[in-house]
C-alpha cells in the first residue's frame, strides 16, 4: 500500500463539502446539506482510518509532495504532506471528534436559518485543521493555522447580529493575530539561518547544533516565539482572554473548535517543533512555566462562573495548560496523549452541556437550572462520565494522561517538584468547579421554570431563532437521538480513551517522532526508572485523592448545604469579587492596551494625520484645482476664431522665444 | 537666380494674410480658404529650402501637405455641408454650441 500518494484527499474532501454547501447550499433542502457535510467529513474519517489501518512505524514517515509553491533561489516551499505517528494521532483525533460533532450539529442546528452556511464552515474548519495536522513544513502550517482562526472567527460571530458574538468573534481574530506575528517572525528566523521550513530539513540542522544551555541565542529566540504563536492559538497566559468569549458560538463549534481540536494546534505545534525545543531549555522552561501558571489561573476562574460554557471555557484553557506543562518539560508524547483524552471528554462535556442548553430552551445559567437528571437521563450519564473523567478518576481517560504529566513534571530532568504541587492543585480545583456544575445542573430541584416572568436576563438569553421555539417555562426535555449519539460515543471514547496509555504503550508508539528529537526523551526515562515506581505510586494516589477531595467539597457546597457558597463568597470578599471578575484582566488589558489604542487611533491616526495630513492634502489640492479651472474657464468661449486668436498667440509666443535664443547665440 | 529670402518673405506673406483671415473673417468658407493659404505659404518655403539644398525630403513634405490638405477639404466641406444644413447659416460667431 502506498498511502502517500492520496494523502492529500483527506484535507480535500472536507474542502469540496465545504464549496458544495457554500455555494448551492442556499438553494438545497437541510437534508441534502445534511448529508453533503456529514457525507464528506465521514469519508475523511474513513481516509483516516484506512491510513491508520496501513499504517506501520517502520515506514513512517509518509511524505507525499503533490505542487511546487515557492521558489527563490535555493529556498523552497511545497505543497507537501507528511504522515507520522503524531500525524496520525492528530488526524484520528481531528477527524473522528471532528465527525461525530458533525452529526451532532444536524440535530442541534437543524432550526437555525444559518444552518447550510454553519455545515460549510464546519467543513471548510475541518478542511484548515487537516492542513494543519498534516503539513510538511511550516509555512503550508501556517495556512492550516489561519484558516482556523478564519474558521473560528466566522464561527464564532455566527450569529453576527448578537452584538456579543461579533465582539467575540472579532475578539478572537485580533488576539490570535498577536499570535501569530510571534508565529512568522519564527519562520522568518528559521529562514534565515537554516534557509528552508520543511520540517525534515530544519530539525536535520537543529539536531547538528549544540544545546543553547549557557545564554540564549537563535533557538532560544525561534522557541520563545513559536510558544508566542501557540499561547494565541491555544488560549495561554498572556493571550487566553479570547477563548472564554468565543463561547458565544454556538455550542458544537465550542466543542469542535474551542476545546477538542482548534485550541490544541498549539500543543501539537510545539510537539511538532521538539527538535527545536529540545536544543533551546530556556525556551522550555518558559513554556513549562506558562503551562503551568495558566492552568493553575484558569482553574481559579472556573470556580466562580456561573455561565456553563464559561465554565467549561476555563476548564479547557486550564487543561491546555497541563498540556503545555507536559511540553515543556519535555514530555510531549505525554502532552499529546492529554490532548487526545481532552479532545474526549471536553468535546463530550461540551456536547452535552449543548444538550441541556437545548433542553431547557437556550439557557446558560447554571443557577437556574438543576434537577436535570430526571429529565434528561442519557445527557446526565454521559455528563457524568465526562465529569469524573476530567477530575482524573481512575480507570477513566484523563486519569492516564493527567497523571502522565503529573508524573512527567516530577520526574523528568526538565521538571521540578513546583510544577507537580501546582498541577495536584490544579487537579484538585478541576475536580471541584466540575462537580460544582454537576450538582448545580443536574441535581436539587429546576428552578428554570419561572424564566419566563420577565426576570430572565437577556445577556444570557440565546435570543436567536435557534431556539425561539423551545418557549421559556417549558419543560425541560431530552434531546433527540442524532445529538445522542455522538454523546454515547464519546462518552464510551472518554472511558476506554485512557487505556493505551497503560504500560506506555502511547509514549513508545510516538517516541519515534520525539526521540529523534534528542537526548530529552531518553535521559527522562532513565530519571524516571530511578526515581521508582514507589514515588510513582505515592503521587498518584496523591492526584487521586485530590480528584475526591474536589467531589467532596463539591457535595458539601452544592447539594448538601446550599447556603454555604454564598457565606464563604460574603466571608470571602474581595478576593471572592476579584475571581467573580476573572482577576479583571479583561479591564486590566482594556486599560493598558485597547484604551491607548483606540485613544491613539482617534486622535493621532484619525484626526491627526487622516484628516489632518492625507484628507487635507487631497482636499486641498482639489479646491485649488477647481478654483484655478472657475478662472480659465472664460477663455472657452465656444468662438472659433476667439480659439484661433490664442492659438495665433501662442505660436507667436514660440516663435518669439526662438527667435530671440537665436539672436542670444 | 531669384534669391531663397524673396521665397520666404512671399512664403511669410502668404502665411500672415492666412492668419489674418482667419481671425477676421466670420465665413466658414473664408475660413477655410485662409487655411489654404497658411498651408500654401508653408509650401512654398518647404520647395524654395529643397531647392536651395538640393535635397529631395523638402519636396516630399510638400506632397505630404498637399496630401492631408485634400483629405481636409474634404471632410472640411462635408462639415461646412452639414452645418449649413442644420443651423443654416455660415457665420462662425453663431456657431458657438461648445461655449461654457
Amino acid at each position: 500500500m502506498t498511502p502517500n500518494t492520496n494523502l492529500w484527499l483527506v484535507p480535500l474532501l472536507p474542502l469540496a463539502g465545504a464549496a458544495i454547501n457554500g455555494f448551492f447550499g442556499r438553494r438545497s433542502s437541510k437534508k441534502a446539506i445534511s448529508a453533503i457535510a456529514l457525507v464528506f467529513c465521514g469519508l475523511a474519517f474513513a481516509m483516516a482510518l484506512y491510513l491508520a489501518a496501513g499504517f506501520s512505524s517502520a515506514s513512517a514517515p509518509y511524505a507525499c509532495d503533490f505542487a511546487h509553491w515557492l521558489r527563490s533561489g535555493n529556498f523552497q516551499v511545497d505543497f507537501s504532506f507528511y504522515l507520522d505517528q503524531l500525524s496520525l494521532v492528530m488526524l484520528l483525533v481531528v477527524t473522528g471528534v471532528g465527525f461525530l460533532i458533525h452529526i451532532y450539529s444536524v440535530g442541534y442546528m437543524w432550526d437555525d436559518d444559518g444552518y447550510y452556511r454553519f455545515m460549510a464552515y464546519l467543513n471548510l474548519f475541518m478542511f484548515f485543521m487537516l492542513t494543519l495536522v498534516l503539513a510538511k513544513n511550516y509555512l503550508v502550517m501556517f495556512i492550516g493555522w489561519e484558516g482556523v482562526g478564519l474558521a473560528s472567527y466566522l464561527l464564532i460571530g455566527f450569529w453576527f447580529t448578537k452584538d456579543a458574538a461579533a465582539s467575540a468573534g472579532k475578539k478572537a481574530f485580533i488576539v490570535n493575530r498577536i499570535g501569530d506575528f510571534g508565529f512568522l517572525i519564527a519562520l522568518f528566523l528559521m529562514i534565515k539561518y537554516f534557509g528552508s521550513l520543511d520540517f525534515t530539513h530544519v530539525f536535520a540542522a537543529v539536531r547538528l547544533m549544540p544545546a543553547e544551555t549557557a545564554g540564549a541565542n537563535t533557538l532560544t529566540a525561534i522557541g520563545l516565539l513559536l510558544m508566542v504563536g501557540a499561547a494565541g492559538k491555544s488560549a495561554q497566559i498572556p493571550l487566553y482572554v479570547w477563548l472564554p468569549d468565543a463561547m458565544e458560538g454556538p455550542t458544537p463549534v465550542s466543542a469542535l473548535i474551542h476545546a477538542a481540536t482548534m485550541v490544541t494546534a498549539g500543543v501539537y505545534m510545539v510537539a511538532r517543533s521538539s527538535a527545536i525545543f529540545d536544543r533551546a531549555p530556556t525556551a522550555m522552561t518558559v513554556v513549562a512555566i506558562i503551562g503551568t501558571l495558566t492552568a493553575l489561573f484558569a482553574a481559579t476562574i472556573g470556580i466562580a462562573q456561573t455561565d456553563i460554557k464559561k465554565v467549561l471555557a476555563y476548564s479547557t484553557v486550564s487543561q491546555l495548560g497541563y498540556m503545555f506543562m507536559a511540553c515543556g518539560v519535555g514530555a510531549f508524547s505525554a502532552g499529546i496523549f492529554h490532548l487526545m483524552t481532552h479532545a474526549f471528554f471536553k468535546g463530550l462535556l461540551f456536547l452535552a452541556a449543548g444538550s441541556v442548553i437545548h433542553g431547557v430552551g437556550g439557557e446558560q445559567d447554571m443557577r437556574k437550572m438543576g434537577g436535570l437528571r430526571v429529565y434528561m437521563p442519557w445527557t446526565f450519564m454521559t455528563m457524568t462520565i465526562a465529569t469524573f473523567t476530567i477530575a482524573g478518576f481512575p480507570p477513566l481517560a484523563a486519569f492516564f494522561s493527567k497523571d502522565e504529566i503529573l508524573w512527567k513534571a516530577y520526574s523528568s530532568p526538565y521538571g521540578s517538584w513546583v510544577y507537580w504541587v501546582i498541577g495536584v492543585i490544579t487537579a484538585f480545583l478541576t475536580s471541584f468547579y466540575m462537580f460544582r456544575l454537576w450538582f448545580l445542573t443536574f441535581f436539587g430541584d429546576y428552578r428554570g421554570g419561572d424564566a419566563n416572568d420577565g426576570a430572565h436576563k437577556p445577556a444570557s438569553a440565546h435570543g436567536h431563532s435557534a431556539h425561539s421555539d423551545h418557549a421559556h417555562g417549558h419543560e425541560p426535555h431530552e434531546s433527540s437521538w442524532v445529538m445522542l449519539g455522538p454523546l454515547v460515543i464519546l462518552a464510551m471514547l472518554s472511558v476506554v480513551g485512557g487505556w493505551v496509555g497503560i504500560g506506555d504503550h502511547f509514549g513508545r508508539f510516538l517516541a519515534p517522532v520525539f526521540q529523534t528529537a534528542g537526548s530529552a526523551e531518553l535521559a527522562q526515562e532513565t530519571a524516571g526508572e530511578a526515581v521508582g515506581k514507589w514515588t510513582e505510586t505515592l503521587l498518584m494516589l496523591i492526584s487521586v485523592t485530590a480528584a475526591f477531595l474536589g467531589l467532596y467539597f463539591a457535595y458539601v457546597l452544592y447539594h448538601q448545604r446550599r447556603d454555604l457558597p454564598a457565606k464563604i463568597a460574603r466571608s470571602l470578599g474581595g478576593l471572592y469579587d476579584l475571581v467573580v471578575h476573572k482577576y479583571y484582566i479583561d479591564e486590566l488589558y482594556a486599560a493598558l492596551f485597547v484604551k491607548p489604542l483606540i485613544d491613539g487611533s482617534t486622535t493621532i491616526l484619525w484626526h491627526g494625520v487622516d484628516q489632518g495630513v492625507i484628507d487635507a492634502a487631497v482636499n486641498d489640492s482639489a479646491d485649488a484645482a477647481r478654483e484655478v479651472s472657475d478662472n480659465v474657464r472664460h477663455m472657452q468661449s465656444g468662438n472659433l476664431r476667439s480659439y484661433a486668436g490664442w492659438v495665433a498667440a501662442g505660436g507667436a509666443v514660440v516663435i518669439a522665444y526662438m527667435v530671440w535664443m537665436g539672436v542670444k547665440h | 537666380m531669384i534669391p531663397l529670402s524673396c521665397y520666404q518673405v512671399l512664403g511669410g506673406i502668404l502665411f500672415v494674410c492666412g492668419v489674418l483671415g482667419f481671425l477676421i473673417k466670420r465665413n466658414i468658407i473664408t475660413i477655410f480658404m485662409s487655411i489654404e493659404l497658411m498651408l500654401n505659404g508653408v509650401n512654398l518655403s518647404f520647395v524654395a529650402f529643397a531647392a536651395q539644398w538640393h535635397s529631395l525630403s523638402g519636396q516630399v513634405f510638400v506632397f505630404f501637405v498637399m496630401v492631408v490638405a485634400a483629405a481636409e477639404a474634404a471632410v472640411g466641406l462635408a462639415i461646412i455641408i452639414a452645418v449649413y444644413r442644420t443651423r443654416e447659416t455660415l457665420n462662425v460667431d453663431q456657431v458657438n454650441l461648445l461655449k461654457l
